[in-house]
């Protein structure tokens, strides 16, 4: 990304009041390294990425900070709720957030139990209420269920993020339908948060028309990091094309290709 | 050497030193410590993380003039990949 701003007519799209190009959001976790964590960031193209907030490490206060290898001059800090399981975890957990990086565009998740972290809808809307009361923008991961996505646009989430698979499963969009469902009624962006698994099923999310991809482990657990982030980067860009540019319909016989005059005799 | 009188041991901790929780840990910080004179001592960029007192945001902006009570549970976060 060059930092110019975006061309009229370019296909960009908005969330909050702020545009962007990429269509790609990367997660900063899982990675071997600080270094490649930066080098993958890098190849993906990606302007948003998604950070944790932990404790820091009182015992060892200099230790390299994500900071100082993803710099959030040039993208933009996401912060997750990752680990909450209830709605005040979450909340405080944000609230540190908006104090440490200084700004209220954050990604709600509250998490049901293991092993699939489904997220927990009472925790989650319960979440978001209190969160757009304290003046947060809330991009929100969700369950696969359009009525939960709409209440959640009611309520004035500015993204919708349904799961395409468990976190971290890997398993692609196991309810395309359902996420086609939620895009087509939403008016804010929809964004299919987890589960993607390889370049494919990224594109498939665009396909569907979901405004934007999220993912993390798809990246930080292929065998060469970086060589997959750019495959994500143009399976994106592969997938948006494709949707924009409306697919052929689906046919249940042959159509020949070639002219079927002027054959041989 | 821990004093035999516990009285003495009592008396040493109301006047100097008070107890608080950061990050889960006890800590030992003299009596009329700042968050800013804490964060100093541990090593921290204080641009870099945030402080939570009593589940309470401390801004940024006046870790000089909070001073510590004892008790106080701090949690001192930084961002960290995740997904």
């Amino acid at each position: 990304m060059d930092g110019t701003p975006a061309t009229t007519g370019e296909d960009t799209w908005e969330v909050a009041g702020r545009r962007f190009r990429s269509r790609l959001i990367v997660g900063t976790g899982r990675y071997k390294s600080l270094e490649e964590t930066a080098e993958a960031i890098e190849a993906s193209g990606a302007e948003i990425v998604t950070v944790a907030v932990r404790r820091v490490n009182l015992s060892d206060p200099n230790a390299p900070m994500l900071q100082d290898f993803v710099s959030p001059k040039r993208y933009t800090y996401l912060p997750n709720t990752a680990g909450c399981h209830t709605a005040s975890d979450a909340v405080r957990t944000l609230r540190l957030a908006r104090e440490a990086g200084g700004w209220n565009l954050v990604k709600l998740e509250v998490l049901g139990p293991p092993p699939y972290l489904y997220p927990d809808m009472a925790g989650t809307l319960e979440a978001a209420e209190a969160l757009i009361k304290d003046g947060f923008e809330v991009m929100v991961y969700c369950a696969d269920d359009p009525v939960a996505a709409k209440k959640l646009e009611d309520m004035g989430c500015v993204a919708i993020m349904p799961l395409g698979a468990p976190i971290g499963s890997g398993l692609g969009l196991t309810n395309p339908f359902m996420i086609r469902s939620i895009k087509q009624q939403a008016k804010v962006p929809v964004l299919v948060d987890a589960g993607i698994g390889t370049a494919s099923d990224a594109a498939k999310a665009m396909e569907l028309g979901c405004d934007a991809v999220l993912l993390n482990s798809a990246i930080a657990h292929a065998k060469d990091p970086v060589r997959m982030a750019r495959a994500m980067k143009s399976a994106v860009e592969a997938g948006r094309d494709a949707f924009l540019a409306g697919r052929m319909p689906w046919n249940y016989s042959a159509d020949a290709s070639s002219p079927m005059t002027g054959l041989i005799r | 050497m821990q004093c035999p009188l516990p009285f003495a041991t009592f008396r040493h901790d109301m006047t100097d030193r008070i107890t608080i929780t950061v990050n889960g840990e006890a800590r030992n910080v003299a009596s009329g410590d700042t968050v800013a004179r804490l964060l100093a001592a541990i090593g921290l960029d204080t641009r870099k993380v945030a402080v939570e007192r009593n589940e309470e945001i401390v801004p940024r902006s006046i870790y000089a003039e909070v001073a510590l009570a004892a008790g106080d549970r701090l949690e001192i976060v930084h961002f960290i990949g995740g997904g």
